[in-house]
């Protein structure tokens, strides 16, 4: 049962998706391209999908974290982490540059997958890759002499 | 480069359909809807059981369109400008960047800026900015 919800979310978001226009690169490079202000060729619709996006997950995640727990699950997993590390910056910006060569960001990659053309499965292929080395890098041992203690009652 | 319409009304209903997926899994699930994350996960190292769920979420995303082809009988544009070899570089920075930062367009931009998290504000503002300094190097400098 969880398993189709989870297939008809992912739906439900490939369709907000395809109807915002956020599965069209062109119109995602042409948001990006604040350099075509001038020329009036700015598409500034990406804004709307953010906005839209936004307002409904700001109020929807606010009532659905006051109920005692997930309808499918014990616990909410949500990110407590508020420090601003290298990686939050190194991994956007990387990201940023990927996005802004082609187009798209991962959503809208998968969802791309579904019109049916060669282009997608390659980008798609290259970011799995992607995903795969940052994974592997990051679960690499660390080079440190000091390791800080696992147990929480040593640190 | 094409010249695409400004699509206020549509972006913002598509935009909202986002959203409301996003609230639906973290109902459902108790989970963030982060794509680079849930796509990550597909591959090894498995550190949990969600695997599943994760593939049905990736399987709902690839048939939207068929589901919208299959509605109105018609899907809307799609341009992808970039060759086979931007694809594959772009792909891997797309890849690489979005899980070494922690998550895309839809776990920062969306769910983290949602609840008010500054690591996502900055990962947020980072992407857009390093996109629209890539797409005015790749249009206005050369």
């Amino acid at each position: 049962m969880v398993i189709l919800v989870q297939f008809a979310i992912g739906l439900i978001f490939g369709v907000g998706l395809i109807v915002s226009g956020m599965s069209n690169p062109a119109k995602v490079l042409n948001f990006l391209d604040i350099g075509g202000i001038p020329a009036g060729t700015w598409d500034a619709s990406l804004a709307f999908v953010m906005a839209g996006a936004v307002a409904v997950t700001f109020i929807g995640f606010s009532r659905v974290l006051k109920l005692a727990r997930p309808f499918f699950a014990d616990r909410f997993y949500l990110p407590t982490r508020r420090d601003i590390d290298p990686r939050i910056v190194a991994g956007p910006a990387i990201f940023g540059v990927g996005w802004g060569l082609v187009g798209f960001c991962p959503g809208p990659a998968l969802t791309a997958l579904g019109f049916g053309s060669l282009s997608a499965v390659i980008f798609v292929a290259a970011m799995c890759g992607g995903m795969v080395l940052a994974r592997f890098i990051a679960h690499l041992p660390p080079v440190s002499r000091f390791v800080t203690p696992a147990d929480p009652l040593e640190t | 480069m094409i010249v695409t319409p400004f699509t206020p009304l549509a972006s913002l209903l598509g935009g909202a359909m986002i959203g409301l997926a996003a609230v639906l899994l973290m109902w459902a699930t108790g989970r963030i809807a982060g794509v680079s994350r849930i796509a990550a996960r597909l591959f090894p190292p498995y550190e949990d059981r969600e695997f599943a769920g994760r593939l049905a979420f990736v399987a709902g995303l690839v048939a939207a369109p068929v589901l919208v082809r299959l509605v109105t009988g018609d899907l809307p544009a799609q341009t992808i400008a970039a060759g086979p070899a931007v694809l594959i570089v772009g792909g891997l920075l797309t890849g690489f960047g979005s899980v070494w930062g922690s998550g895309c367009t839809s776990g920062h931009g969306v769910c983290g800026l949602s609840r008010l998290s500054v690591r996502s504000l900055v990962a947020t503002m980072t992407f857009m900015a390093a996109g629209m300094a890539t797409v005015f190097v790749m249009r206005h400098w050369s």
